[in-house]
């Protein structure tokens, strides 16, 4: 019973969290290693194209509030994301015509398109800010609980619980929806096997006929929607503070560089990976032990790892173990 | 440098003398100093980029360090804390490197295979609960030491003008230890480091109370300049004022301003005279050669990763002394400021808007950018104001445009760093 208990606990505090964490991660760090793969530099505005992306989502979900539109007990953000997704779309194809093209047209060194990325990274910064000021916003609405850690005691008698978010849950749903077509559409349409062979060796795609810009556009779409459903996804599970999206850049690169920088298979384990440590490492085990252990070897503290202030440096660190020992990523990617 | 770029130079002076008349003189000296300050952090990050290519986006984690070590050189030693637990908390870091130390010997000297993963796993797990067991009590100690005065260890009670230097030498620490990692490899990953060094330290100062104070902050730091109060005390300075005809609050100000300012001009001269010889020498050369063709440079038998660890170094510990006379010139330590937009990022607006691979352009976009993102606010502010003075004074659309004035900078600075990027990507003052 006490290992029952000791398991449910971990489940309530490190594996929904870091899961749910983990799929909205991996939704961003697919955004990067594709942007990666084909686009070929370091997209440095990732976090505040997130950011601006759910900006949109929350000023419609807002303006459908306002007209009385919902569809209880689910979020009416769900509803405002394919909007969200349709002016990302336009928002990133526009810095792409006006800002990236330039750049790929006179064959840039990689460096300088990145130097471009934090251009467009402060003027996304200050417009998101602008529109929607620095603060938290909370825009989730319908059901909280599928059902609460009481209900859950009271249903199967044990001292601990697990309680299940209806955003934790659409999470969950929605991020296996989303990467099952991802990867249904890299491997098996024809658009997305030219946008692998374009990834794989430029030269060769484009001798084989394949038109670079519409690659380009398509993977620019797809980013749309992976920037917006995740950062929509992430501003339900917690809340949406510009700031906050982009610190996100950090655990989404790591990511991506922990699966193999242009590997999207990696880029999701690499999520999960990071995601499971940066709660693992930060939570208190102290009950977790007292269940488990005998009395007399119980903890004093709270035998917490690091406190959650370091979460940052867990993806450093992981960064740093893959960098030292396999610098091409679990899953091997590119290595240009 | 050419008599156009000595005018940009001639420029940027006006405009400060225009802030100085339109807004006031105290305002304009202080942002002088700052202009100073960013020139030298600009320096820094020119000599990675510009001399070596190196893109590097830690600046805000050396920034700090050098903040960090103008608290532990300048404020006095906290006795009780130190005998609660400062030899503790120092053999807990013993401990501590003592264990990677092993770590490492053990991952060298013993075979691939089971038994060093083992090994490996032991040393590191118990390790960590070992240094752990030490630490915790002994922190726990000092911080409850007069918790709201100090709960720290304090520094070394050194004059304040020493930190710069040791600011400079902990940034260099740092910056090995990161270089040694991640370059030699693909260059985005010395970006994606170098980004989590800095939050990393940002998270240590926040965090480990007993050493910075975290999120309490150090006030308080001691000068190298003379005190507002003291000198309107002096009766020679109380005549001196009157004879320019100042009133002594702002005499005092603007006297203490000037000093500073003197003092960042000496370093910043001095550095400047440092880089520009190592931009003329032969190891300059050898850098430029290795930053536009690698593979050449190697052919000729340069060791290429070592060169960039060693220029990763230099520009790091100028950024550390930077940090260093921030704080000073702050004369506290928030741990909780240090955001990487005004930072990192803002620095390199600088190096590619005044021109990258060039020390004059460098400074020159320290001073531009700088003054920009202060008088940007104004600025916006005043605009707005103007444009949307025709809508009704209660008006929702007008009342959070002007709320969000502050942020115009950000925008401007993406809009600046954009426009250089794409139609003077050499900047204003282009490498010779």
């Amino acid at each position: 019973m006490d290992v029952l208990n000791a398991l449910v606990l971990l489940s309530n505090f490190v594996l929904l969290p870091a899961v749910s964490y983990g799929s909205q991660l991996a939704l961003g760090a697919l955004g990067i290693t594709l942007i990666y793969g084909i686009l070929r530099f370091s997209h440095f505005a990732h976090g505040d194209v997130m950011a601006f992306a759910t900006m949109t989502v929350i000023l419609v979900t807002w303006w459908l509030q306002g007209m009385g539109v919902s569809i209880d007990p689910l979020p009416t953000a769900l509803l405002a994301l394919p909007v969200g997704i349709a002016i990302t779309a336009l928002l990133l194809l526009g810095t792409d015509r006006v800002v990236y093209r330039f750049y790929r047209r006179v064959r840039a060194a990689p460096i300088v398109v990145v130097m471009a990325s934090l251009g467009v990274m402060f003027v996304l910064n200050g417009l998101v800010r602008l529109i929607i000021g620095p603060d938290d916003q909370y825009f989730a609405d319908g059901a909280r609980f599928l059902f609460t850690v009481r209900e859950f005691r009271d249903y199967t008698g044990l001292e601990e619980g697990v309680g299940l978010r209806v955003s934790q849950l659409i999470t969950i749903v929605v991020t296996l929806v989303v990467v099952a077509v991802l990867f249904w559409f890299l491997n098996r349409t024809r658009t997305g096997k030219s946008m692998r062979a374009f990834s794989d060796n430029e030269d060769l795609a484009l001798l084989s006929g394949i038109n670079p810009e519409r690659v380009v556009t398509v993977t620019w779409l797809i980013v749309a929607v992976l920037v917006t459903v995740a950062g929509t996804l992430y501003g339900l599970d917690k809340s949406f503070k510009p700031f906050t999206y982009f610190q996100l850049l950090l655990p989404m690169f790591a990511s991506a560089i922990l699966g193999g920088l242009g590997n999207p298979l990696g880029a999701v384990a690499g999520a999960y990976v990071i995601a499971l440590s940066e709660v693992g490492v930060t939570y208190a085990f102290r009950k977790f032990l007292q269940y488990l252990l005998p009395e007399s070897l119980e903890p004093s503290g709270l035998a917490q790892l690091l406190s959650t202030d370091y979460k940052f440096a867990v993806s450093f660190v992981l960064l740093v173990l893959v960098l030292l020992f396999r610098p091409t990523g679990l899953f091997r990617g590119q290595s240009i | 440098m050419s008599l156009k770029h000595a005018s940009y130079f001639a420029i940027m002076a006006v405009l400060l003398v225009l802030v100085g008349w339109l807004q006031s003189w105290s305002v304009a000296m202080g942002l002088f100093n700052m202009c100073l300050i960013s020139a030298i952090m600009a320096l820094g990050v020119n000599i990675q980029w510009g001399y070596a290519g190196l893109f590097s986006v830690g600046t805000m984690g050396f920034v700090a360090l050098g903040g960090l070590a103008a608290v532990l050189t300048s404020m006095p030693p906290v006795p009780a804390a130190w005998s609660a637990g400062g030899l503790r908390v120092l053999a807990a870091l013993a401990l501590g490197a003592a264990v990677i130390l092993v770590s490492v010997l053990i991952y060298r000297k013993m075979a691939k295979g089971v038994g060093r993963a083992v090994a490996l796993t032991i040393t590191i797990v118990v390790g960590f609960f070992v240094y752990r067991a030490v630490l915790d009590p002994a922190v726990d100690a000092i911080e409850s030491v007069n918790t709201a005065a100090e709960g720290y260890l304090g520094g070394m009670g050194l004059p304040i003008v020493l930190s710069w230097a040791v600011g400079g030498l902990l940034a260099a620490g740092a910056a090995w230890v990161i270089g040694k990692i991640s370059l030699g490899l693909r260059s985005d990953y010395l970006a994606i480091a170098t980004l989590g060094i800095a939050e990393t330290i940002i998270a240590i100062l926040k965090n480990e109370e007993w050493l910075s104070r975290g999120v309490k902050n150090v006030n308080g730091l001691p000068r190298p300049v003379p005190y507002e109060v003291d000198l309107q005390q002096s009766a020679d300075f109380l005549a001196w004022a009157e004879w320019l005809g100042l009133n002594p609050v702002e005499a005092s100000s603007l006297f203490v301003k000037a000093c500073y300012a003197v003092i960042f001009i000496v370093v910043l001269a001095l550095i400047m005279w440092l880089s520009e010889r190592a931009w003329n020498s032969p190891w300059g050369r050898m850098m430029r050669a290795i930053r536009d063709n690698e593979t050449a440079a190697r052919a000729m038998g340069k060791n290429v990763t070592k060169r960039h660890l060693q220029v990763f170094i230099l520009g790091s510990a100028v950024c550390g002394i930077a940090g260093a006379m921030l704080t000073t010139l702050d004369g506290l330590l928030t741990p909780g400021t240090y955001q990487p937009l005004r930072f990192t990022f803002l620095i390199w607006v600088m190096v590619i808007v005044g021109g990258s691979g060039n020390n004059w352009g460098a400074v020159l976009g320290g001073f531009l950018v700088w003054f920009l993102w202060i008088e940007v606010e104004p600025i916006g502010l005043w605009l707005i104001t103007n444009l949307t003075s025709t809508m009704a004074e209660d008006s929702a659309i007008r009342l959070h445009l002007l709320d969000s004035a502050a942020h115009m900078r950000l925008l401007t600075m993406g809009v600046i760093l954009l426009l250089v990027l794409r139609f003077a990507p050499r900047g204003l003052i282009p490498e010779r």
